[in-house]
C-alpha cells in the first residue's frame, strides 16, 4: 500500500511508420499519481494523451520505459493478468460510452463480474443496485440504445464502478454531450473522488472539464509541459 | 466464463442475425439429414443382404453338373447332368460334409381345383431342408423312405400355397403336376429373395426318385442338376473344396490335365462377395453425404469469421473491461457450437424423417439406427468445434487497444 497507484517511469511510445520511420508520441513521461487525487490529462489532439490513457490502462503497452500499477511493473505481466487486473483495478468510461448494444442495461453494468467469475444471481443484484445508484433504476431492462447520451453515460459510470475499482480512466467522458448533462457528469465524478475515496483519471481538452480535477498534467508533443494543482495553473474562469 | 452465461450470449447472438444464423444452420441441416438418410439407406441395403444369405443357408457349396460336348458342341454347365445320386452320397460321407442334398429343379404346372401355377419343381431328398437351414412350418417332410419307395409327396413353398390354395389349409389336399396326383405332406418356411432376386418360395418339393420315375421322364436315370452341400463350420470349407474336388475326379475317372465335368461354387464365399460390396456402397454413401457436412462446417467458419470482423468492437470492450482470450475464444466457440449443435438437431430430425418417406415410396428397406444418428450428430459437433476454433482465436488474439479503436 505505499505505492503510489500509477507510477510511469520514463514512459515513451513510438508507431513505426509505412516507411520504416518510427513516429514518436510519447517521450520521456514521469509522474505519479497516487490514491485519492483527481487528475486531469490534457492536451490537444494528437498531443499523445490518449495514447498514455490507453498504456495507463493496460490497453496498450509503452515502448520505453516502465509503468507499475499498484506497485506491479505491467510490462512483466502476462496479457491475460493485464486482463485480471483491469477487470480488478480500473473502471473505465469512453468518450463513445462503449455499452454493448445488443444486451440490456442491467447486462451491461454486470459484464465485468462477469469476467470475475462472479454467480448471476450476485451479478443481476449488484447491478440493480448500482443503476439505482445512478438514478436509472427503471431503465434495467432497457437497451442502452434507447436511452439518452447522459443516461448511456451514466450506465457506463454505473459498469465502471461495479466491480469496486481503485482507479477510474475516463476518456473524454463528456466529448458527446451537452453542457448540463456534462456538468452532472463531472459532478458525479467529483461525488465518486470525494465521498467514495476513488482515484480519478481524466483526459480531455476543455479547460471547463479539467477544471472541476485538483491536479492537472497538461501534454504538449507527447512531453509533459505542466504537472501541478488545478486551480494555479490555469486560473478562474473567465 | 461461467456456462450458463455462455449459452446466454451465444443465444443472444444467433437470434441477434436470424436470418444468418438461419442459413448457416442450413447447411448443417443439410449435412446431418443427408448422413442420417444415406445411412439408413445403406443399412438398408446391408440388412436386405444379409438377410438372403441367411436364407440361403450357411457354408454352401453348390455341385453343378459340367459342361458336356456332343459332337463337337459343347453345352454350357448343366445341361446334361453328370452328377448322380451315388456321388451326392459319397460327398455324404466325406468327414468335412454335414449334410448333402441332390437336386434336379424342372418347371412345370402345378394346378390344385380351378387354379393353377407355374412353378420350379425339384427332385431331392430330405436333407434339403437341412443343408437350406429351411424350416417346414406345417404338415411334416418326407422321408428317406418316400425316396427309396418313390412316393408321389410334396412340399409346397409359401409362394405356391398362396396362388393356389389362398386361405385354404393344403396339408392332405391333392395337387397335380402333369396330370398326377400328389398329396401336400408340408409347407415350407418363407425365404424370400435369393440374392439375385429370385422368388425362393416359388418352389416345390418332391423326392427325386418320384420326380425323375414319374414325372420328368427317364432321359438321364440316376442323374441330377446339382447338389448342395453344406460343410461342418466356415473353417473347413477350403479343405472341404478340395477333397471334393478330387473325390469326384476320382468317380467321374477323369485324368491329370483332363477338364472337369463339373464345377464346385463356394456361395458361402459368393455371398460374402455381395455383403461386402453392398457394405462398400454404403459407405461411400455415407462418405459423399459427409461431404455436405464438411461443406456445412466452412459455411459456419465463414460466418462466424464475419461476425468476428463485425464484433471487433465489442470485444475491445469486453476486453477493456476484464475478459481474458480463453474467455473471448469460449464466447465465439460456443457460438459456432450451438449453430452447428441446433442444426444437427434439425438434421437429425428431418433425416429420420426422410428415410422414413423414402421406405413409404420405395420398396428399398431403410434403416435408421441410434449409431448412425449418434455418428452424423458427433461429426456435426466435432464440425462446429473444429471450424468454430479459428475464428474464435483470431477473436481473442486481438490487442485489445486495436480491437477497441475498430471503427
Amino acid at each position: 500500500m505505499d505505492d503510489p497507484l500509477v507510477r510511469a517511469v520514463n514512459l515513451g511510445k513510438e508507431y513505426a511508420t509505412a516507411g520504416g520511420v518510427s513516429f514518436p508520441v510519447l517521450n520521456n513521461i514521469c509522474f505519479q499519481i497516487d490514491r485519492g487525487e483527481f487528475v486531469a490529462i490534457m492536451g490537444h489532439s494528437g498531443s499523445g494523451k490518449s495514447t498514455l490513457m490507453n498504456i495507463l490502462g493496460c490497453l496498450d503497452t509503452p515502448t520505453r520505459g516502465h509503468y507499475y500499477l499498484d506497485g506491479r511493473d505491467t510490462g512483466r505481466l502476462t496479457i491475460d493478468e493485464l486482463a485480471a487486473l483491469r477487470n480488478r483495478l480500473i473502471g473505465f468510461v469512453f468518450q463513445g460510452f462503449n455499452l454493448l448494444p445488443r444486451i440490456t442495461v442491467c447486462d451491461n453494468v454486470a459484464l465485468p463480474l462477469l469476467y470475475a467469475g462472479t454467480g448471476k444471481a450476485e451479478r443481476r443484484e449488484r447491478a440493480a443496485a448500482l443503476l439505482e445508484q445512478v438514478g436509472l433504476g427503471g431503465y434495467a431492462h432497457r437497451l442502452p440504445t434507447q436511452l439518452s447520451g447522459g443516461q448511456q453515460q451514466r450506465v457506463a459510470i454505473a459498469r465502471a464502478l461495479i466491480n469496486h475499482p481503485e482507479l477510474i480512466l475516463a476518456d473524454e467522458p463528456t466529448g458527446n454531450l451537452d453542457t448540463q448533462t456534462s456538468a452532472e457528469i463531472m459532478k458525479t465524478f467529483q461525488t465518486l473522488n470525494r465521498g467514495h475515496g476513488i482515484t480519478v483519471v481524466l483526459v480531455t481538452h476543455e479547460a471547463d472539464i479539467a477544471r472541476c480535477t485538483q491536479r492537472l498534467i497538461r501534454v504538449i508533443d507527447g512531453r509533459i509541459a505542466d504537472d501541478g494543482q488545478t486551480a494555479r495553473l490555469l486560473g478562474q474562469p473567465a | 466464463m461461467i456456462l450458463g452465461a455462455l449459452l446466454a450470449e451465444g443465444w443472444e447472438a444467433m437470434r441477434a442475425n436470424r436470418l444468418r444464423t438461419f442459413l448457416t444452420m442450413l447447411g448443417m441441416v443439410i449435412g446431418v439429414g443427408a448422413v442420417i438418410l444415406m445411412l439408413a439407406i445403406g443399412q438398408g441395403a446391408q440388412l436386405m443382404v444379409n438377410e438372403s444369405i441367411a436364407s440361403m443357408g450357411s457354408n454352401l457349396f453348390i455341385v453343378l453338373s459340367g459342361s458336356s460336348t456332343a459332337g463337337g458342341l459343347r453345352l454350357g454347365s448343366g445341361t446334361v447332368p453328370t452328377l448322380t445320386l451315388g456321388d451326392a452320397q459319397a460327398i455324404g460321407e466325406l468327414a468335412e460334409v454335414s449334410a448333402v442334398a441332390p437336386a434336379s429343379p424342372n418347371t412345370a404346372q402345378v394346378v390344385y381345383g380351378a387354379n393353377n401355377w407355374s412353378t420350379m419343381v425339384a427332385g431331392t431328398t430330405p436333407s434339403m431342408l437341412e443343408v437350406r437351414d429351411w424350416a417346414i412350418v406345417a404338415g411334416q417332410s418326407f422321408s428317406e423312405s418316400d425316396v427309396r419307395s418313390g412316393t408321389r409327396v410334396v412340399l409346397l413353398g409359401q409362394t405356391v400355397v398362396r396362388n393356389l390354395f389362398g386361405d385354404e389349409d393344403p396339408i392332405g389336399k391333392t395337387v397335380r403336376i402333369k396330370n398326377s396326383p400328389f398329396l401336400v405332406l408340408g409347407i415350407l418356411g418363407a425365404k424370400g429373395q435369393s440374392l439375385d432376386g429370385r422368388d425362393q418360395d416359388d418352389t416345390v418339393l418332391l423326392p427325386v426318385t418320384t420326380a425323375q420315375r414319374q414325372l420328368f421322364g427317364n432321359q438321364f436315370p440316376g442323374m441330377v442338376r446339382f447338389i448342395m452341400v453344406k460343410a461342418r463350420s466356415a473353417e473347413v470349407m477350403a479343405g472341404a473344396e478340395r477333397t471334393l474336388l478330387e473325390l469326384l475326379r476320382g468317380r467321374h475317372r477323369i485324368r491329370e490335365g483332363q477338364e472337369d465335368d463339373f464345377s464346385v461354387r463356394n456361395l458361402t464365399a459368393l455371398a460374402q462377395a455381395a455383403a461386402s460390396t453392398t457394405k462398400a456402397m454404403s459407405t461411400m454413401l455415407g462418405a459423399i453425404a459427409s461431404v455436405s457436412l464438411l461443406v456445412g462446417g466452412i459455411g459456419i467458419m465463414n460466418i462466424m469469421l464475419v461476425s468476428v470482423t463485425e464484433r471487433t468492437r465489442e470485444i475491445g470492450i469486453r476486453m477493456a473491461i476484464g475478459a481474458r482470450r480463453r474467455d473471448i475464444l469460449l464466447q465465439f466457440l460456443f457460438e459456432a457450437m450451438m449453430i452447428s449443435l441446433v442444426g444437427s438437431l434439425i438434421g437429425v430430425v428431418l433425416g429420420i424423417a426422410s428415410a422414413m418417406a423414402f421406405s413409404r415410396l420405395g420398396e428399398t428397406l431403410v434403416v435408421v439406427t441410434l449409431s448412425s444418428i449418434l455418428l452424423a450428430f458427433g461429426v456435426a459437433a466435432a464440425v462446429g468445434v473444429f471450424f468454430g476454433f479459428y475464428p474464435a482465436r483470431k477473436a481473442a488474439e486481438l490487442r485489445p487497444i486495436d480491437a477497441l479503436r475498430y471503427q
